[in-house]
């Protein structure tokens, strides 16, 4: 597959600044402590997984990203850019919204809930953010988005509602609405989760094809075989702090900690 | 069951368990003699009769005086009220629809300045009665005799007299929009939190940005919940048009037929004539709700994808208040599983 995601990724890969790098990230809601100083580094080109437990904050850490919620404390970086902030002479200054918007676009973004537009068609889905927020001309972005359909395997599904294509199908159409942006960066939020199991595969067939294009994406699954299979590294999150991390093989077959085991012995 | 013919083998009618079918055979459609409803047939009876009868006897009564009626309802004064009546409705419902969806969006919105705003407008128009507003505006001219533009304490750089500017048409529809608009913020602010947060946040990963999210993805999927009442309030409007002799406009239905019937000293035929022309309107603006409901409807409820896109070509139900209602799925060939999407936070 020739797609503008691998040329970009591998022409990118020998930059040294980390795609996404993370100092003692922190993010509470009120007195509630969800994320206690998280620290980690996504190189171009790398699957991470975040596996852990629900309400380890494995997603507050996806969102935080995408800047869907506001830090609270440590510095998060994209691809060399604070996420929501603009640093000058050692301050902090918050981003305007549409500063905030072009980060964003960089950044696809991929829901456990689909959260496809269900008064678009398929095509319309894919197309919408192309054509309103780059402005690009039509032809080409109908061109591009039923290119997409067609990578996600669902070129005779374009003119279908959401309501109209089944759960695999509509997550499907989710990611090629996230890569008609042109992202270089992929976050996954538990993609599979709503899924019936039957429909699973499907998904995951797909997100593979994306790693291994060379396309930087963040996952939060519990999918331990995609992770086994596709990610370059793991990390296991419990109450909002990294228990553990490194290679998935590794770390799959050798828990070092016991509360890592003592998850992994529940989704085995 | 195994059903041979798989086509029949989904079909309400099959017998379930119950009835012995051969293996072989196709489930036989039920025959049984229906439960009846002799009551049902009873009270129509009486009330067809009672209709009848008070049919009847309105023809006959003098006091409904049918004659005046038949001569009035196409009384070019009748006819020209009407028209004033509808064009009132149309402008103060369109004024209202626009800054109704003004005022919501800016309750919504993350700018308190914007919101207290929008409150502070709602407190005012819907705390205080429409007739009362009314009366207001047609005191307006001697309230603020001239409406100057310019810089406050300063020479204005242009100035104009109110009462030759406004005139109570006009005024009519100021006051009717500007109450009604407070009744529409609330109707399109419920209508937006009607739709999923994941669309919003789903919109803003994608970079879109608060107005195109609000513009794009929200305010039309939330039309299928602000329309039907949108429908009450256009109905309503066209009603309270009737109150607009307070100001004093005396153009529209109600007033012009009271004012001839004061003339003729005859106020039930031309009641009549009125409320006909009211229920005509009222069926007109129904027919119009339930075409829009149907465009609104897209990619909800019973309908078949459109190969053609472009234009949809809608069929089957339109869902009011179906939030979050199953959807029906069409066998498409693939095993249907749309509804997740509607699963509740």
């Amino acid at each position: 597959m020739t797609d503008s995601t691998s040329t970009r990724a591998s022409s990118a890969s020998g930059s040294a600044v980390p795609m996404v790098f993370a100092d003692g990230v922190s993010k509470s809601f009120g007195s509630n402590t969800v994320l206690k100083s998280i620290s980690l580094e996504v190189q171009r080109g790398e699957v991470m997984c975040l596996v852990g437990p629900s309400g380890s904050g494995k997603s507050t850490f996806l969102r935080l990203i995408n800047h869907l919620e506001v830090l609270s404390a440590g510095r998060l970086s994209v691809d060399g850019d604070l996420v929501g902030y603009r640093e000058s002479n050692g301050k902090l200054y918050e981003l305007q919204p549409k500063e905030a918007a072009r980060q964003r676009r960089d950044i696809g973004m991929v829901f456990q809930k689909f959260n496809l537009f269900p008064h678009m068609t398929a095509l319309q889905n894919v197309s919408e953010a192309p054509l309103r927020v780059k402005g690009e001309p039509r032809a080409r972005v109908e061109e591009r988005a039923r290119a997409l359909l067609d990578r996600v395997g669902l070129a005779d599904r374009a003119d279908y509602y959401p309501a109209h294509l089944s759960g695999g199908q509509q997550q499907r159409v989710a990611i090629a609405r996230a890569l008609a942006m042109e992202p270089k960066l992929m976050l996954f939020d538990e993609p599979t989760s709503a899924l019936d199991p039957e429909l699973v595969g499907e998904v995951l067939d797909v997100m593979k094809g994306l790693a291994s294009d060379g396309m930087t994406m963040i996952v939060v699954t519990h999918e331990m075989g995609f992770a086994r299979e596709v990610a370059d590294s793991l990390v296991f999150m419990d109450g909002g702090v990294v228990v553990e991390s490194g290679d998935p093989r590794e770390l799959l077959g050798n828990p070092k900690h016991e509360r890592t085991r003592a998850f992994l012995s529940k989704v085995l | 069951m195994s059903a041979a013919n798989p086509q029949s083998a989904g079909r309400g009618t099959s017998p379930r368990g119950r009835a012995e079918i051969p293996d072989d055979a196709d489930p036989k459609a039920i025959k049984a003699i229906k439960l009846r409803h002799p009551y049902r047939i009873v009270f129509a009876v009486l009330l067809v009769l009672t209709f009848v009868l008070f049919i009847i006897d309105a023809a006959q009564r003098p006091a409904y005086d049918w004659p005046t009626v038949g001569q009035y309802v196409f009384d070019r004064r009748i006819t020209q009220a009407a028209f004033n009546t509808l064009l009132l409705t149309v402008y103060a419902m369109v004024i209202a629809i626009v800054l109704g969806v003004l005022l919501a969006v800016m309750r919504l919105s993350p700018n308190p300045v914007v919101k207290s705003v929008a409150w502070f407008y709602l407190w005012v128009f819907r705390g205080t009665p429409v007739y009362v507003q009314l009366v207001f505006w047609g005191l307006i001219a001697v309230i603020y005799q001239t409406i100057d533009i310019g810089i406050p304490f300063t020479e204005p750089w242009y100035s104009f007299s109110t009462q030759a500017t406004l005139s109570t048409f006009v005024l009519a529809v100021i006051g009717l929009s500007l109450n009604e608009a407070a009744y529409m913020a609330e109707i399109v602010r419920a209508g937006l939190l009607s739709v999923d947060r994941g669309q919003e946040e789903a919109a803003t990963a994608l970079g879109m940005s608060w107005s195109q999210t609000m513009r794009r993805v929200i305010l039309p999927q939330s039309m299928r919940v602000i329309i039907p009442p949108t429908g009450n309030e256009v109905i309503s409007m066209l009603k309270t048009t009737s109150l607009v002799t307070a100001i004093p406009f005396g153009g529209e239905l109600y007033t012009r037929s009271r004012d001839i019937s004061a003339e003729t000293f005859n106020p039930i035929p031309l009641l009549i004539v009125a409320s006909i022309w009211y229920l005509f309107f009222t069926s007109i603006l129904m027919v119009g709700q339930y075409f829009l409901e149907k465009r609104f409807s897209r990619g909800i409820g019973d309908r078949r994808p459109d190969k053609n896109s472009g234009a949809p070509a809608p069929t089957g139900t339109l869902s009011i208040a179906g939030v979050s209602q199953p959807t029906v799925l069409h066998a498409t060939g693939d095993t249907g599983h749309g509804s997740g999407r509607r699963q509740k936070r």
